[in-house]
Order: structure tokens, then sequence, then C-alpha cells
């Protein structure tokens, strides 16, 4: 076996997910990759079921967080400590056993083929795996024109959560990370700080317990805000 | 009569500005009102008194701007007032949100760290 030499934070933030933490976890433990050290990080986002006391019973970090920071929040906490502690990359992965453990190692692969900074896990790259619904595929056709816009890089799957980065993409996000619906603005705010993004294709399922962040009713909402958070981070300057 | 009316309003608008005026100031000798956010209630009231006692100055204010009617200029400086004061406030928000933030994602890293400390204590 070759020695471990990096480390890899895989940050799962969690939020009234006590049906599917325990099995996200144990899946995350049960994999191995040669020469990385893998260490789960459960953020509890102030959850009112038992989401920490389960997970305080498993093998992973637990970061509890006192109230409802909402998903991006939570994810940028667990991007903190994986920076304290010196992480070369962090996964994140979300709390419903969306994103299976096995497909870490493709996002892994990936960064090495690469070298970029942001790797991105697509489901629409190979069309295999759980699609998602025709209202939320709209959605992600026009925020990817949309992203193309003011970047003038394509990403498939913007809304994907599960992405990796590398320690230069975690030092930018500990410092800023946007709260509310991360994924398309964060994007944006990778490219403007010139890291490189790339995509690799990934399966997903469909989500075991809980809920989407972005549930029907505030679907406008959400596209109104994150369309306008995308324009407003392209204006930001660093 | 006439004259009776119109001074019965401003009779009842300097009781109540005045009355407005002492319970900001009330508010703000007990701690409740941060003086950065009363500024903008007294200077709003000492007007309300200004131009409860100086009732001509709102006419010859509104014909220097080239306001027909007085009370429309009132209505819209008025309006103007709360718009800008209500952006005030929704950045005051804003930032204690970010302060939130910060301060609850320290508190969740330090609480880990406290965990693993009383491990290497025990183990």
């Amino acid at each position: 076996m070759n020695e471990i030499s990096k480390k890899l934070a895989v940050i799962i933030p969690a939020f009234n997910e006590q049906d599917s933490i325990e099995l996200v976890v144990n899946d995350i433990n049960s994999i191995t990759i040669n020469g990385l050290e893998i260490v789960a990080i459960v953020v509890n986002d102030s959850s009112k079921d038992k989401t920490a006391d389960i997970a305080a019973q498993l093998n992973c970090i637990l970061l509890d967080l006192p109230v409802n920071l909402g998903i991006g929040g939570a994810v940028q906490t667990g991007f903190k400590y994986a920076f304290n502690h010196d992480f070369d990359f962090a996964i994140q992965v979300d709390g419903d056993g969306q994103h299976p453990a096995q497909e870490i190692s493709k996002l892994y692969k990936a960064v090495l083929a690469t070298q970029s900074n942001v790797v991105i896990g697509s489901r629409f790259i190979e069309k295999a795996g759980f699609q998602s619904t025709g209202m939320r595929r709209f959605g992600i056709w026009f925020l990817r024109n949309w992203i193309k816009l003011f970047s003038g890089i394509v990403i498939f799957d913007n809304t994907s959560g599960f992405r990796l980065l590398d320690r230069q993409a975690l030092a930018l996000v500990q410092n800023y990370y946007p709260d509310e619906y991360p994924e398309p603005e964060s994007i944006i705010w990778f490219c403007k700080n010139g890291l490189r993004i790339t995509e690799t294709a990934v399966l997903m399922k469909e989500r075991q317990g809980g809920q989407s962040s972005i549930r029907a009713f505030n679907q406008l909402y959400y596209m109104i805000k994150v369309s306008l958070a995308i324009f407003y981070t392209y204006l930001r300057t660093k | 009569m006439e004259t009776y009316f119109s001074y019965r309003i401003q009779i009842i608008s300097i009781i109540v500005s005045l009355g407005f005026l002492v319970y900001v100031s009330r508010l703000i000798t007990k701690g409740k009102l941060r003086e950065e956010y009363a500024i903008f209630w007294v200077i709003s009231t000492l007007l309300l008194i200004l131009f409860s006692f100086w009732r001509q100055g709102l006419d010859i204010i509104a014909n220097i701007v080239g306001v027909f009617l007085a009370p429309n200029l009132v209505f819209t400086s008025a309006i103007f007032a709360i718009l800008i004061y209500l952006l005030h406030l929704s950045i005051v928000v804003s930032k204690l949100h970010e302060k939130n933030k910060i301060l609850s994602q320290e508190m969740a890293l330090l609480k880990e760290q406290m965990n693993q400390i009383a491990k290497e204590a025990k183990g």
C-alpha cells in the first residue's frame, strides 16, 4: 500500500437527515482511495430531529451549528474546518444519500488528471442515473446560459452540490461563500478568482430522505435570487 | 370660527410630536434604542415640532422648491425619508446576518475542538 500523503474532507451538510445520515457516513467510511486519508465531516445545521445525536455516535467529525444557517453557511463551516486542519481537498456531499460515496473517486481522479481547482460532479454529461425533473432541468438549462454569459464557461450541472475543491479553492471559500443556494453562484465566484473548474460525469441517486433545499413553491424565488446573485457576484470586486 | 379649527390641529400636532420626542428620548435613556438609530427619529420629530409652530414655513418651502400644494411636499419628503431609512435598516440586518453566521460557525468549530480535547483527556 502507498503511504497516506493527502487528506480529503468529505463535508456532509445535514438538516433534519436523521433517516439517512448514518447510511451516508458509513458509505463514506467504507471507501478507500490509494494515497488518500478520507475524513467524514457532518455539519449539523441546527436540525430539529436527532441528526446530531446520531452523528455523534458515528465515525466522523461533527460540527454542530447552534442556529440554522442554510446550506451555504453550513457547508462553509466544513470548508473552514478543512482549511484550518490542513486538508488538501474537500468534497461536498449531500446528507440525503443523493451522492453515492463510490463516485468520490471519480472526482478525485478528475482533479489529479486535470489539475483543476474545482471539480463538479455532473449528472448530465453521460446522462445516466437520476436526471432530475422537468421544471428543474429547465432552470438548470437557463442557469447554464446565464453563467456562460458572465463567465464564458459552460457547466452542465450547475446546481450539483457534489463537488471537490482543492486547497486553493478552500482558501477562497472559507473567506466568502454564498449563504442561500450557493451552487450556481459559487461557480462565478471561482471563475472571478481565477480558479480552474472542470466537470466530470457521476451517477446520482434520487434522494432517500429529507427534502431538497429547492422546494416547488419557491422555485421562482430561487431562479430570480440566483440569477441576480450571479450578476452581482460578477460585478463584485475581490 | 375658522381660526379656532386651524389652531386646533396646530395644538394637536405640537402635543403629538412633543410626546413622540419624549418617548424616543426615554427609549434612548433606557438603552432600548441605540443612538445611531435614534438620530433619524429625533431629527424627524424636531422637524415635526418646528413645522407645528411655524405654520407658514411649509408654504414658504413648498413655494421655493416649486410644489403647488404644501401637503404634497410633506408626503413626498416623508415617503422619501422612510424609504431611505428602510434601506438603512436592511443594511443593518444584512450586517447582523453576516456577523451572526460567523459567530455560529466559530461556535461549531470550537465545540468540536472542545470535544476532541475532552476525548484526549479521557483516553
